[in-house]
This record gives structure tokens, sequence and C-alpha cells, in this order.
């Protein structure tokens, strides 16, 4: 075990290196903090004074040592369109993203786990079926569209007029489809909670919970039908093995076999692949914020990326790579954890 | 003349893989839409009613014309128009070329890359194999569209908006491309381990060939199957993936638009009321990706290759 741990750790310090080395080229190739820090009255000897004393005239990896140790102390630059410390700003940006990702887990965790396991128990049910039809056409559309027919939908409202009005039928159809809307589709809205540190939250109003439903919503759309098509699987699969079998021989309700003895050996994939998946939604929720202009990190990112931000963006990058490979080290070792029989050594086939 | 050898016709019309095509409904539906969606994008300038990327056909008065159908609509314009007064249908027919053009693109550089590094990882194993698959872990465990999107907005941030508008098709199957190969490296791989053990491999070896000409004479043709699952899902997911970079502004420009640009132009005026500028062409885009990735569904029980899974 202790083995594993060590190699994973290294592992993970390693991608990290790896990570602050590609940040650093496109810092170094891309941004030229002189033409930020002075005007255009200096000189030319005396910009190349400033880059002596600055340190930019030294070669490439001096300067990724400075840059790597100021890192490690959390000193990652300053925005230039802030003016303030790079990871300042992404502290201040954080929580709406961690609430966003939050709401969607849930929504998620409380839909898949039982469509998943009906779709397992009842692989024939027309309703099995339909789940896992529609979760087909689900894995097909993009998180942005979702989000925006969700937005005219329930936001914009639509009025359907297509049935014959002066029936009763007809009326009640059109009435069936015609939606209000009126759902906020634009940031977080003006009632937070101040909770401690940068974070201001949504989650205690009720205006900013009605904030969050599109965009979680959204966010959950892309996610779910993966989540129902592994757990059905997983499930399907621990339904065949023997000690199920051996459960129903000795007579144990199909209840308790199938909620107490399969799923808890069906939870353990889904949660190690539950948790890679959770760092991938950070890639989604770049698309979701863009959509309903949430101010998170997805839509701080692309921002900085149009301002030419390059602090900022190379900060980005080191915080979602951090995030990327705390959570991948983390579901990883609990997994090894949880399940002995994964090869202590690693991958070595 | 009875005698003579059979067709190539003859042998594709006695294969499994006609049998079960002719008898999948959904196959056949899923085939016969994408050919028209390939046909029809392929012949886009002798289609469509109007050149969008013709400036002088383009009169802003017309608009956000509704679909005909709508109150308002121009029966000139059968899906109405763009924020700028461009025929929707053209648009979208020239838009689909385009997406098509960077999904083909995208999986043949990633399945040029993906065979290479997956047929040196299997074969040659060791510490190619180690740091191969390595690279490919952690690229996968960011997720492919996480590294497209850094990729793109580093060329952005690097070539200037312009620069990037002119050269954005290359641009787009270069980083799609490059983001995704470990999809097809892990499924070459696991299939080249599996033929490196047989005796034909053996056999080569002793017949004194280099590990070039086994490798690609050799193993490869037998690993095609697999290879040409994943291609076929793969190519969906590149047009999901552009669609994404278009509609973040890394992707196409506006003025020779993407599916995913579209998408992108029309959400801008939603609020409007002028929902057919952005839904419309995200049901193109809905339908081209549906039907490609039930292909491969069926691609891949039919032909049922040892894919990687995972």
């Amino acid at each position: 075990m202790l083995a594993f741990l060590v190699q994973r750790i290294s592992q993970a310090l390693l991608v990290m290196f790896v990570i602050s080395i590609i940040a650093f080229a496109i810092q170094d190739g891309l941004g030229d903090p002189l033409q930020e820090m002075v005007g255009m009255s200096v000189s030319a000897e005396e910009r190349e004074a400033i880059r002596e004393e600055l340190g930019l005239n030294d070669p490439f990896l001096v300067q990724y040592l400075r840059f790597a140790g100021n890192a490690i102390q959390g000193d990652l630059g300053n925005s230039y369109f802030y003016s303030k410390p790079a990871l300042e700003v992404i502290a201040e940006h954080l929580p709406a993203t961690l609430e966003l990702v939050i709401g969607a887990s849930l929504i998620i965790i409380f839909l898949s786990v039982p469509i998943g396991v009906y779709a397992a128990i009842r692989p024939q049910a027309w309703l099995s079926k339909f789940f896992m039809g529609v979760s087909t056409v689900g894995i097909s559309i993009p998180v942005f569209l979702t989000a925006i027919v969700l937005i005219q939908l329930f936001s914009i409202g639509v009025t359907v007029n297509w049935f014959p009005a002066d029936t009763g039928w007809g009326q009640w159809l059109n009435d069936f489809f015609t939606t209000e809307g009126g759902l906020p589709s634009y940031g977080r809205g003006d009632d937070l909670v101040h909770l401690f540190g940068t974070w201001e939250s949504g989650l205690f109003t009720s205006e900013g919970l009605a904030h969050l439903v599109l965009p979680c919503v959204s966010l959950a759309s892309i996610m779910l039908p993966l989540f129902i098509r592994l757990i059905r699987a997983e499930m399907m699969e621990v339904l065949q093995s023997d000690y199920i079998r051996y459960a129903r021989a000795k007579g144990l309700s199909a209840g308790r076999i199938n909620f107490l003895h399969a799923l808890k050996n069906t939870m353990l994939p889904v949660i190690t692949v539950g948790g890679v998946q959770i760092g991938i939604m950070v890639a989604y929720t770049i698309l979701t914020e863009t959509v309903f202009q949430w101010p998170g990190l997805g839509l701080m990112f692309l921002e900085a990326i149009t301002r030419s931000d390059i602090p900022l963006i190379v900060a980005y990058l080191m915080v979602v790579g951090l995030i990327f490979v705390v959570t991948n080290t983390l579901v990883d070792l609990i997994y090894g954890l949880v399940n002995p029989t994964v090869k202590l050594t690693g991958k070595k086939a | 003349m009875t005698t003579a050898t059979v067709s190539r016709w003859d042998r594709f019309r006695e294969s499994f893989f006609w049998y079960s095509f002719k008898r999948d409904k959904v196959a056949i539906a899923s085939f016969l839409v994408l050919l028209a969606m390939v046909l029809a994008a392929v012949f886009a300038p002798l289609l469509a009613p109007a050149d969008p990327y013709d400036l002088a056909q383009i009169n802003i008065m017309n608009s956000e014309l509704p679909p005909v159908g709508l109150d308002g609509a121009d029966p000139a314009f059968p899906l109405g128009t763009d924020a700028q007064g461009r025929d929707l249908l053209s648009t979208i027919l020239y838009g689909t070329r385009v997406s098509l053009m960077i999904g083909f693109g995208a999986v043949v550089l990633q399945a040029a890359l993906g065979i290479l590094f997956g047929l040196l990882a299997g074969y040659l194993g060791g510490k190619v194999d180690a740091i191969l698959m390595r690279i490919a872990d952690v690229q996968l465990s960011f997720s492919t569209l996480m590294v497209a999107i850094i990729v793109g907005a580093v060329f952005k941030a690097s070539f200037g908006n312009l620069m990037f508008g002119e050269i954005a098709i290359y641009m787009l199957i270069f980083i799609i491309g490059v983001a995704e190969w470990p999809q097809i490296a892990r499924t070459v791989r696991a299939s080249v381990l599996a033929e490196k053990k047989k005796e034909y491999v053996d056999a080569a070896k002793v017949m004194g060939f280099g590990t070039p000409r086994i490798m690609f004479r050799h193993i490869l043709p037998n690993t095609l199957s697999p290879i040409f699952v994943i291609a076929t899902v793969q190519i969906a997911n590149a047009i999901i993936s552009e669609a994404a970079l278009s509609f973040l502004g890394l992707g196409m420009p506006e003025t020779q638009p993407s599916l995913g640009s579209l998408i992108k132009s029309g959400f801008d005026y939603i609020q409007s009321g002028s929902w057919w500028i952005t839904l419309i062409p995200g049901l193109v885009l809905v339908v081209l990706v549906l039907v490609i990735n039930l292909l491969g569904d069926w691609l891949r029980d039919v032909m049922n290759p040892r894919l990687y899974k995972g």
C-alpha cells in the first residue's frame, strides 16, 4: 500500500511539474510584462535596464525556477485587468463555479442511481427502453445547446397554437406545450449571502436558487446519460454474479438483493469513474457559464483570453490543473483502499 | 464464364456486414440521413439559394426574417435569415460543410497520430509504452475538451483574432486532432498487444522482416476494425468539440461559419425572439451527431472488436 501511495503521489507531482512548465512556457511566449508596466515614452535603454532588473533576460531555466518558487508560495502574478493578485481573482470566482458543480452533481446522483438501477433490473420494460433511448440522444446534444433550449423554454417561454383552439382537446394540448418562462437565465442574481472569505452564496435565498436552476440542469444534462449507462451496465454485470444467485437461492426478497447486495458493489466502480468525471465537469462549466453569463471560473477564463490577461490565464491553468491532479489522485487512492485487488504496482502489463 | 472469380461486389453482398445492415432499420435510416447530409454539404454551392460568403448578396434589410410558416416570413428565405440578413438555409448548408470538413480532418489527424503511437507502444513495449501511455492517461484525465479549449485559447492569444480567423479550419483540425489522439492510440495498443502474440507475427520475425514492416504491413491490417469503429464515434466527438470551441469564440469566425459559430451568433438574438437563428442550426448539429453515433453503435455491434473499455 505504501508503495502504491508513493507511486501515485510522485506521479501527481510529476504531472503538476509538467503543467507548471507548460503554463510558464505560455507566459514566457505570450506575455511581455514590460508592455503592461511602462508607457510608450520609456526609451529602449531604460527598457533594457528594467528588463535586466526584473530578470527577464535570465535563461529560461532560471526564470522558470523563480516562477515555480513563487507559485509554491501562492504568488502567480497580478492580473492585468483586475490589477490584483491572480489567485485572489480566482478565489473570488471559485464559489460560483463550485455551487454550479454541487447543484449539478446532486441532480446527477438523485436521478442517475434510480434510473440506472431500474433499467438494469427491468431491461425489457418500455420505461427502461425509453430512458436508454433518451440517454443516447442526450449524449449527442452539446451542453450549450441544451442550455439554449432550456432558456427558450423556461426563461423566454413558448406560446403554442398548433392545435385548433376551439376544441377542448386542442386548447388543452396548446396549453400543455405552452411554457411560462420567467426563470432567470443571466448571472447569479443580487440576493447573495456572504458566508466566509470570498464565498458569496446563492444557496440560501430563493432568488439565488432560482438563478441556479437552469445552469445546474444544463450542466447535469451532459453527464446524466453517461452515469445512467454506467450504472446500468455495472448493475447488470453484478446481477449475473454468483453471490447474487446465491442470495436468490436463499430466498431473500428482490428488494433486499437489488438494493442492499447488488447496489453496494455497483457503486464502487461508479464512484471512481464519477470522481474523474467531476473533474471533467470543469471543462463543461466553461460552456455552461458562457451561456448563462455565470460569474464563475470558466467565464473568467474566457474573458481573460479575450483580454489577453496572461497572468490570469496561467493562474487558471495552474489551479484547474491542481484540481484535476488532486481529484484523480484521490480517486485512485480511495479505489486502492476500498478494492485491495487493484494492482498495487500500478499499470505494469 | 460461370466459373469466374466472385467479384468484390458479390463478396460484399454475401458478407455478414451487408446482411446485418439490411436487417437493422436504425442503421439504414441513420446511414440514409447521414448520406443526405454529407451530399447536401458537399454540393452546398450548387444547392444553396445564396452564397453566404458573398457580401454583395446580403441585404441587412432582410435580417431576422422568420422561417416560412410564421408571420412576416419571406418565401425567398425558406428557413428565415440571420441577424446579418444571410439566408439561413444556405448558411446552414455551408456550415455543415465546414463542420464535416473539420470533423473528418481532425479524425484523420488523430488516427494518424493514434495509429503511430499505439503501434509503437503496443509492439515495442517497455519504456516507449510506459511513456506514451502515461502521456495518454494524463491527457485523457484532463478531458479532451479541456485540452482543446486550452490549446485553442493559447493559439488565439498568440495569433491574434484576425490571423486566427483566416487559418481557423486548419487550427481546429490540429487542435482537435492533437487533443483526441489518446482515444485511438489506446484502442490500437490494446489490439496490438493481442495480435503480437499470434503465430503469424513470429513467422514474420523468423523470416527476418524488419520491425516497421511487421508493424505496418502485418499487424496494422488486423487492427483495422476497432480503429474503424472508434473513428466513426470520434467524428461525432470532433464535430461536437468543434461546435463547442466555435461557440466559445475559439473556432470559426462568423464570416465563415460552422454550425457551432452559427449557434453562437444566433444565441445573441434569442432574447429578442429570433429563436430560429440558433435553434435550427442546433437541430442540424444534433441530427448529424446522433446519426453518426447510431452508426457507430451499430458498427461496434457488428464488428465486435476488442475495444478498450474503461
